[in-house]
């Protein structure tokens, strides 16, 4: 069991409240996920690109990372830390370059996400302290999606937490169970795709990247899916500028979707949308099995 | 008229003061305010009580109710009415999953779209759902009746036992050992009267039957050398 939230705003002047709409979903889902918690916020005020980087000590290798990886780049750089990550924005022409030099400067730390609207926080422990941690609440945004983890298939550590990014702003959120994770991801290794963990969700997440680098669309790489994920899964699935749902054929992992004229909300059950404005009169409905939803701006 | 709002209130002693209604006393009528999709609300009643729910429930809103009547205002999540013994519960909006699993007696009515594995196991309770059916409901059905308005799922009464379904629109596929049956006048009177307790306006005579072959369930000696 795991719980899964998504919200996409229609209505872009909800942007100021989406971290508040999101750290309280995802509050909703904590019985469902007690062990780990994380959420990918997308926004579209920032005007060059950014990475955001998980650190073991922040006190020791935060302070003037900044200055370093712009010394690298040749570029400014500037970091706005939230506990142990951080977010280190820069031109978007850089995004690839900064990763890079800060997968040297500090090898012991994780890449959480890269991209031009992309930025994700996740770490073990409970949903509603994760959130605090990172100060959720205070987040502006356009789209994301979160998710609260009762591991299964591997340790609980912050890396097989959820959400997995495996390529620029692209990242999902999964209930479920996959059953030929080994193959597939001995698969998209020989593709030139890396993997950080065991995890089965993340090789899901390496798939849809590997689709649509082949110049798929978020719909056509879910279609794909189809054929080529087996297991329990529901999906929820972030890009730059839109998400989509997709549910396995069996369809045993609960599953609602709301939409109103302001946005397109995804809860594993509905007590996660409870809270959102208007939700009373929303469009309240349960995605079909083997049917790809997707929204984007 | 009793009301209860989960706003303020804890569930559990939501649940507790409705357990403990005693046959006679006149506390019948109650209403459940902002359930907001919590879990398990008015499960276990035992008692002639009628139950308003104002809005969504989470998972297995009614299990195991006997006599009572428990109308939910809104949609339902997965397992309403799961196991239930007798009584009547009534969905305005739509059900999710395994709606009314299990249950031995009573009337569940879904006014909307119930999902799959709706009656999955039913061994005697009666459902009625206005709109459509998803996947492999009444799957291994024993008794009952599963009434559906509009149009069935994949894979509709697999593993059947003696469940009845009857079906008013079209039907994806059947499932192993479900079949199309005549409809006799006793099925139109049993399907008018379900469909009148239901509170479903509609015409009996637009609905197709489907049962057991009891080709599956039943030890054929022919099949002996098979084990």
């Amino acid at each position: 069991m795991c719980g899964i939230v998504g919200l996409f705003l229609k209505d872009t002047s909800l942007a100021p409240e989406f971290g508040t709409l999101m750290a309280a979903m995802l509050a909703q889902m904590s019985e469902r996920g007690p062990d780990s918690a994380g959420f990918a916020v997308y926004s579209q005020t920032r005007d060059g690109g950014s990475v955001t980087l998980r650190v073991k000590t922040p006190e020791t290798d935060l302070p003037d990372l900044d200055i370093a990886v712009g010394e690298v780049i040749g570029a400014p750089v500037s970091m706005e830390v939230r506990a142990n990550h951080a977010v280190l924005s820069m031109p978007a022409d850089k995004v690839e370059a900064a990763r890079a030099a800060m997968s040297r400067l500090r090898p012991d730390a994780s890449i959480m996400s890269w991209g031009d609207a992309i930025e994700i926080f996740k770490e073990v422990g409970q949903p509603r302290d994760v959130t605090a941690r990172f100060d959720l609440a205070s987040m502006e945004g356009t789209h994301g999606i979160g998710h609260t983890r009762m591991a299964t298939e591997s340790a609980v550590t912050t890396m097989g937490s959820h959400p997995f990014s495996t390529g620029k702003d692209q990242c999902l959120v999964h209930n479920g169970s996959l059953s030929n994770h080994n193959a597939l991801r001995r698969k998209l290794v020989r593709e030139g795709l890396t993997f950080e963990t065991e995890n089965d969700s993340e090789v899901a997440a390496a798939y849809l990247t590997w689709r649509m680098g082949q110049g798929a669309s978020l719909g056509e790489a879910l279609e794909q899916g189809l054929e080529d994920l087996d297991g329990f899964y529901t999906f929820v699935v972030g890009t730059k500028d839109g998400f989509g749902v997709l549910r396995d054929p069996i369809a045993c992992k609960p599953a609602v979707l709301a939409e109103t004229d302001r946005y397109v909300a995804f809860g594993s059950e509905y007590r996660a949308l409870a809270g959102l404005p208007g939700i009373a009169d929303a469009q309240v409905w349960e995605p079909e099995p083997a049917t790809t939803y997707f929204w984007s701006r | 008229m009793e009301r209860y709002d989960l706003a303020t209130g804890s569930l559990r002693e939501m649940n507790a003061q409705l357990q403990a209604v005693a046959p006679g006393e006149n506390l019948t009528a109650w209403e459940i305010l902002n359930p907001d999709g919590r879990h398990a609300i008015a499960v276990g009643l035992d008692a002639p009580i009628e139950v308003r729910v104002m809005g969504p429930t989470g998972y297995y809103c009614s299990g195991m109710n006997q006599q009572a009547t428990v109308r939910i205002r809104g949609n339902a999540g997965p397992g309403v009415a799961e196991n239930m013994m007798s009584g009547k519960v009534i969905v305005e909006g739509d059900a999710s999953q395994y709606a009314g699993a299990t249950g031995r007696g009573g009337l569940l009515a879904i006014k909307g779209n119930a999902s799959s594995r709706c009656g999955i196991s039913m061994k005697g309770i009666d459902i009625v759902v206005g709109g459509s059916v998803g996947h492999m409901s009444c799957f291994m059905g024993q008794k009952g009746n599963l009434v559906v308005c509009g149009d069935a799922g994949e894979a509709l009464g697999d593993s059947l036992y003696e469940a009845r379904v009857f079906v008013r629109g079209s039907v994806k596929s059947l499932g192993a050992d479900c079949v199309e049956k005549e409809m006799r006048p006793e099925h139109l009177a049993a399907l008018e009267n379900l469909l009148e307790s239901a509170e479903i306006d509609t015409d009996p005579a637009d609905f197709r039957r489907y049962g057991s072959a009891r080709r599956l369930y039943n030890f054929d000696i022919d099949n002996a050398g098979a084990y």
